[in-house]
């Protein structure tokens, strides 16, 4: 009998740690890697960071290099994208018009930057690939001035690199009027925002953008803005086109069970996989490495042991760097949510804001500069806590940060 | 045996080890990784492996005792 297959289609984190998940759950079938790039992997995050401002190199941010995959038993089929899933005869087609046979897939196809609505002329940048985060550094050589549409994690930390370039004039422009208002309440929101001007940012929140043009960027208030650059980061949306009538159900996404399966002995991971979540009984969507990851790891289990799959169940973990601020969101925050304030041994840099759900449960937290406390949340959320017992966790940290 | 290393200089304290494997990953009040116990006995080894690999810097390295640097 010859050997399974296993095929990850997609080759950035979340498809290369399912690769290395499967081998250390002692998967001894064929793994074979797909990707429509034709780069090694590659890692995500630095792209709007170190990569960006010309500090990590391709090579620094390299997931998985030839020598490795060889080691590793994975065969890496790059720069031939998959185009189709044919179910029934459990076929892969290939952008070369072959065809890859598996026992078991992996969708890991992630997600691409949502493109610009308002045209694409020269210097308007999405980042989502390196060659984005290249073709952008190569304009930002330029100077300015630089605008960015969407103040979202990405945005916010493309303004933070651009700065830390010398870039003089960077505006953040977005349509909402506290921008991160879905995921932090109000007053944490605004000093997020206030951030940005403190360090020279310019900021334009609550206008929305009509038109972009070879000078600059025009606003529903009437203003316009000079651009010699501008980035447009207004979210991402779901590479799941290539599997519209495969049998699959896409949604914003592709569906799954608690199991991440999409079908019997198809997987989904990643910014692609839309799964039902036990902790919060409806089906999820998430954009964030550390999810990614740890999905790859529960797939990567319910290949080899499917007479005892793993629901997966993470509490949610997002961080960004912005400046020399350092964000850590875990678990559910926002708006609609109770909250207290906790100042950290430095209470201007640092802080940790604490969230419970109706009944005072611990339900999540924003933390900023303060490693220590965003690891008490995170572990309480693995738990159960009420939200008394994490604030006065969190709160004996800095009793004892000050005695030494 | 294996043995952990970690890369204090490329940490940032993420923190992802100590959520994998609390037992082996801590970090201080810098927010930098330590290192609770270096020898890893082969039964924890895929757990610590799995920890590491959640590393989002690579700051990680299980390694067989005596082999590489
Ligand atoms: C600029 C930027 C900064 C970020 N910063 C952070 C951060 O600070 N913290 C955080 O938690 N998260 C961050 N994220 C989000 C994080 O990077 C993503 O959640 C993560 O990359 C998702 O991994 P993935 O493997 O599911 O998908 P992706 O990283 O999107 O990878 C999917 C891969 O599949 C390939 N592919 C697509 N279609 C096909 C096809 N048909 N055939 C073959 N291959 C295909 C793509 O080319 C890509 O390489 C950031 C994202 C970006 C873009
Ligand atoms: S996961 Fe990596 S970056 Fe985070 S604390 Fe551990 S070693 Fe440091």
């Amino acid at each position: 009998m010859s050997r399974p297959t296993t095929v990850i289609v997609g080759a950035s984190i979340g498809g290369v740690r399912a690769a290395q998940a499967l081998r250390a759950e002692g998967y001894d079938g064929e793994v074979v890697l797909v990707g429509d790039e034709t780069a090694l992997p590659y890692d995500k995050p630095p792209l709007s960071k170190a990569f960006l401002a010309g500090k990590a190199t391709a090579a620094d941010i390299t997931l998985l290099d030839e020598e490795q995959a060889a080691a590793a038993g994975v065969r890496l089929e790059l720069g031939n994208g998959a185009t189709g899933l044919d179910l029934a005869a459990r076929k892969v087609e290939l952008a070369d018009g072959s065809r890859l046979s598996f026992d078991d897939l992996v969708l890991a196809t992630g997600a691409r930057a949502r493109p610009s609505p308002w045209g694409g002329r020269s210097g308007v940048h999405v980042v989502r690939t390196a060659a984005d985060a290249l073709a952008l550094r190569e304009d930002l050589r330029r100077g300015g001035p630089l605008v960015i549409v969407g103040a979202g994690f990405v945005g916010a930390e493309i303004a933070a690199t651009a700065t830390a370039l010398g870039i003089a004039e960077v505006t953040l422009v977005d349509p909402v009027a506290v921008p991160l208002s879905r995921v932090l309440n109000p007053a944490v929101a605004e000093r997020f925002g206030a951030l940005h001007a403190e360090r020279g940012v310019t900021t334009r929140f609550g206008v929305g953008v009509t038109g972009i043009d070879s000078g600059g960027v025009r606003l529903t208030d009437g203003t316009r803005l000079d651009a010699a650059t501008v980035v447009v980061g207004i979210g991402a949306v779901p590479n799941d086109e290539w599997l519209r009538g495969s049998g699959l159900t896409i949604d914003d996404g592709v569906v799954c069970d608690r199991f991440s399966r999409a079908s019997e002995d198809v997987h989904a991971l990643g910014d692609v996989a839309r799964w039902f979540h036990p902790r919060h009984g409806r089906l999820v969507r998430a954009e964030h490495w550390t999810n990614a990851v740890e999905q790859a790891a529960c797939v990567a289990h319910n290949i080899v042991h499917p007479g005892t799959p793993r629901a997966h169940a993470p509490v949610e973990y997002v961080w960004s760097d912005q400046y020399d601020w350092k964000i850590q969101l875990a678990g559910r925050t926002g708006g609609e949510l109770a909250h207290v304030l906790v100042p950290g041994p430095d209470p201007a840099r640092a802080f940790a804001v604490l969230y419970a759900d109706r009944g005072g449960g611990f339900a999540g937290a924003v933390v900023v500069n303060w490693p220590r406390a965003s690891l008490i949340a995170r572990r309480a959320l693995a738990a159960t806590a009420a939200l008394d017992t994490v604030q006065a966790d969190i709160e004996a940290l800095t009793a004892k940060e000050e005695r030494v | 045996m294996a043995v952990v290393k970690a890369d204090l200089q490329a940490c940032q304290g993420y923190a992802n080890c100590v959520i994998g494997a609390d037992d082996v990953f801590d970090i201080d009040d810098d927010g930098v990784v330590v290192v609770l116990k270096a020898e890893i006995p082969e039964p924890d080894r895929r757990r610590v492996e799995d920890a590491a690999r959640t590393c989002p810097v690579s700051a990680l390295v299980i390694a067989d005792d005596g082999a590489g640097e």
